[in-house]
C-alpha cells in the first residue's frame, strides 16, 4: 500500500500535472511570442521556433501593436471598452447592493417571492430579452449608445450581484444590527456604516465578476452597439478583424493580448477574490 | 430589523424596475413576438416554430447543442475533478491551478483567436505555423484544415476550444469541495488498506456528488448558450451552427424578428429545467439556514 502511495506522489505524478498546465499554457505563449514577431517570420516558421534562440532580441519586434493600436483602431476600442466597463460595473453594483440589504434585513410582503423569482431570473438566456429591448432602445435613441449598453449589462448583472451580495450580507451577525438599531442608528446610517464596510470583500469578488463579465462580452454589445468603430469595443472589433484579417496572426495576436492586458492583470492581482465569488455561488453563464 | 413600511421598498424598487424592464418584460414578448411574422404585424400561429424543427441547419444546430452538451459537460467536469484531486498532492498546486484557471479571464474571442491560431492550416508544401499541424507534419502526416472537417472533427475542435476556457472553473469549486473532505476519513480508509483508486470511487465520489451535481448544471447551462466561440472560430460554417449563433442570424442578418424569437424562446424552454433546479436548490439552502 506505502508503495501504491509513492507511485501515486512519485514522478508519474509530476509528469502528469506538468504535461496538463503545459497543454493549457501553450496555446497562449504561443500567441504572446507571435504578437513580438515580424509578419515575414511569422508566414514562414512556427513560433516555437524563436525558442532555439529565446535571447536574440533582434526577432522580436513591437511594429505589430503600433498598427493595431494606432492604424487599426485597437487603441480607440481599448477606450471604448473602459466608457463600457466602469460604469456598467460601478451602476449594477450600487443598486444590488441595496436590494441585496433589504433582502437580507428588512421584512417586507412578497420578500420571499421576489427572491425566488430573482433565482430564476438568474440563468434567462439573454437571448430571450434582446428584440423588445431593442426596439425600445431604437424609439428612444438608446441603441449604438453607451448610456443603453449600462443600462443593459446593468439589468444583466443585477440577478447574479443581488444574489452573491444577499448570501453574504445575511450571513453577518444579527447582534450587530440589534445593537445598531437600539442605539437609534436609521436603516441607511446601518447600511453606509456598517454593511457597506463589513462586504468590502464581498464588492470586491463581485466588482471582479462584473467587470470581467462586461470587458469580455460580445454578445451584449453586439446586439446594442453594433460594430461602428466609434463605439464598438474589443471584442466586436477583434471578432470582425478575424473576418478580414485572418492569415495576418501577428496583427490578430496582437490585437488579442491587448484585449487580455487588463483583465488578465487583474485576475492575477486580485484572484483571490474572484475565486470566493465563484466559490459563493456562481450560476450566470 | 424595525423599519417603516416604505423603506424596503426604496431599497428594492431601482433593482425591481431594471429586472422588470431588462428581463421579465422583454421575455414575455419575446413569447408573444414569436407567434408573428418577421416585422411583428402579422400573426403566424405556430409557424416559426415549425420552421425551427423543420428546416435543415436549424435541426442541425440542435445536433451540434446536443454534442456539445454530451461532450462538453462530463470533459470539463472529470477534467476539472481529476485536476483538483490530483495538484492537492503536490506543492505547486497554487500554480498549476492559477494556470488552468487562467482563461476564464480572457474573452472567448480572445480564447477564439488563440485556438484559431494552434488550429491554423495551410497546403502541405507550406511550412505549418499552427502548432497542431506541425506536429502532424512532424509525424510525416498530411496537414488537417481542423475547423473545416465536417460535421465531427471541426465540432469537436469547437468544443476544446469550451473544455479549455471551462475546466478552471469546474477545477475551482471541485477543489473547494474536495478540501472539505475531513483527512482523518481518507488516511482512516488507507490505513484500512484501501487503495487510491478505491478511496476515489468509494469515498471522495460520493462525498463530492452534490458539488459535482451544481457544476454540472451550470455547465449544461453555458453550453446551451454557447454563441461567442462559435461567431468568431467559424460563423456557423462547415455544419458547426449552434442554436444561439442561429438566433443572433435570423434577429440580425436576416431581421426575421418571429424566428428570432422563436428559437430564443426554444433556448429558454431547454433551460427551464435548470431554472427549476436552482430555485429547488436555493429553497433548499434557505430550509438549513
Amino acid at each position: 500500500m506505502k508503495k501504491l502511495i509513492s507511485i501515486f506522489s512519485g514522478i508519474p505524478l509530476h509528469l502528469v500535472i506538468i504535461t496538463i498546465a503545459l497543454i493549457w499554457i501553450l496555446p497562449s505563449v504561443g500567441l504572446l511570442i507571435t504578437s513580438f514577431r515580424s509578419s515575414a517570420d511569422v508566414a514562414t516558421s512556427g513560433w516555437w521556433t524563436v525558442l532555439q534562440h529565446p535571447f536574440n532580441f533582434t526577432c522580436y519586434t513591437l511594429e505589430n501593436y503600433r498598427e493595431v493600436i494606432i492604424r487599426i483602431g485597437i487603441g480607440k476600442a481599448f477606450w471604448n471598452t473602459l466608457l463600457i466597463t466602469i460604469p456598467a460595473t460601478i451602476i449594477p453594483i450600487l443598486i444590488a447592493s441595496f436590494a441585496a440589504y433589504a433582502f437580507a434585513w428588512m421584512d417586507f410582503p412578497g420578500r420571499r417571492l421576489l427572491f425566488v423569482i430573482l433565482v430564476g431570473l438568474l440563468v434567462v438566456p439573454l437571448q430571450m430579452t434582446m428584440i423588445p429591448i431593442l426596439r425600445v432602445f431604437n424609439k428612444l435613441g438608446l441603441a449604438g449608445t453607451f448610456p443603453g449598453i449600462w443600462f443593459a449589462h446593468t439589468g444583466y448583472g443585477l440577478p447574479l450581484i443581488i444574489y452573491l451580495l444577499y448570501n453574504f450580507i445575511s450571513g453577518l451577525p444579527s447582534e450587530l444590527f440589534d445593537s445598531c438599531s437600539i442605539d437609534g442608528a436609521t436603516p441607511f446610517q446601518i447600511f453606509k456604516k456598517l454593511v457597506i464596510p463589513l462586504s468590502l470583500p464581498a464588492l470586491a469578488s463581485v466588482t471582479i465578476f462584473q467587470f470581467l463579465w462586461v470587458w469580455n462580452d460580445l454578445l451584449v454589445a453586439l446586439v446594442y452597439l453594433g460594430g461602428t468603430p466609434d463605439v464598438a469595443p474589443l471584442t466586436v472589433r477583434i471578432s470582425a478583424l478575424v473576418g478580414s484579417y485572418g492569415q495576418d496572426w501577428e496583427l490578430l495576436t496582437a490585437a488579442a493580448f491587448v484585449s487580455m492586458i487588463l483583465p488578465l492583470s487583474l485576475f492575477l492581482g486580485l484572484q483571490r477574490y474572484f475565486v470566493k465569488g465563484i466559490l459563493a455561488g456562481s450560476v450566470k453563464g | 430589523m424595525r423599519t417603516k413600511k416604505i423603506t424596503p421598498w426604496l431599497y428594492i424598487t431601482p433593482a425591481a424596475f431594471l429586472l422588470f424592464f431588462f428581463l421579465v418584460y422583454p421575455s414575455i414578448n419575446t413569447v408573444y413576438i414569436s407567434f408573428f411574422n418577421y416585422n411583428s404585424e402579422k400573426f403566424v400561429g405556430i409557424k416559426n416554430y415549425l420552421y425551427c424543427f423543420s428546416n435543415e441547419i436549424m435541426l442541425n444546430s440542435f445536433r451540434n447543442n446536443t454534442l456539445w452538451v454530451v461532450l462538453f459537460v462530463p470533459l470539463t467536469v472529470s477534467l476539472g475533478l481529476i485536476i483538483a484531486v490530483l495538484v492537492d498532492r503536490v506543492k505547486y498546486e497554487s500554480i498549476v491551478k492559477s494556470i488552468i484557471f487562467m482563461p476564464m479571464a480572457i474573452s472567448f474571442v480572445g480564447a477564439g483567436v488563440i485556438w484559431k491560431f494552434v488550429y491554423a492550416y495551410r497546403p502541405a508544401s507550406a511550412a505549418q505555423t499552427g502548432i497542431l499541424n506541425a506536429l502532424r507534419s512532424f509525424f510525416q502526416l498530411e496537414p488537417l484544415p481542423w475547423l473545416i472537417i465536417r460535421p465531427w472533427l471541426n465540432n469537436f475542435c469547437l468544443i476544446i476550444v469550451g473544455v479549455w476556457i471551462w475546466t478552471g472553473f469546474c477545477m475551482v469549486i471541485l477543489s473547494a469541495s474536495y478540501k472539505g473532505i475531513p483527512r482523518e476519513l481518507l488516511e482512516a480508509a488507507r490505513v484500512d488498506g484501501a487503495t487510491e483508486f478505491k478511496i476515489f470511487w468509494k469515498i471522495i465520489l460520493p462525498l463530492m456528488k452534490p458539488t459535482i451535481a451544481v457544476v454540472a448544471t451550470t455547465m449544461t447551462i453555458n453550453v446551451l448558450k454557447v454563441f461567442d466561440i462559435v461567431y468568431v472560430m467559424t460563423n456557423g460554417n462547415f455544419n458547426t451552427e449552434v442554436i444561439a449563433n442561429r438566433m443572433y442570424k435570423e434577429m440580425f442578418i436576416f431581421r426575421n424578428y418571429g424566428r428570432a424569437s422563436a428559437i430564443a424562446v426554444i433556448l429558454l424552454v431547454l433551460i427551464i429545467p435548470m431554472i427549476i433546479i436552482n430555485i429547488q436548490r436555493f429553497r433548499e439552502q434557505e430550509a438549513i439556514r
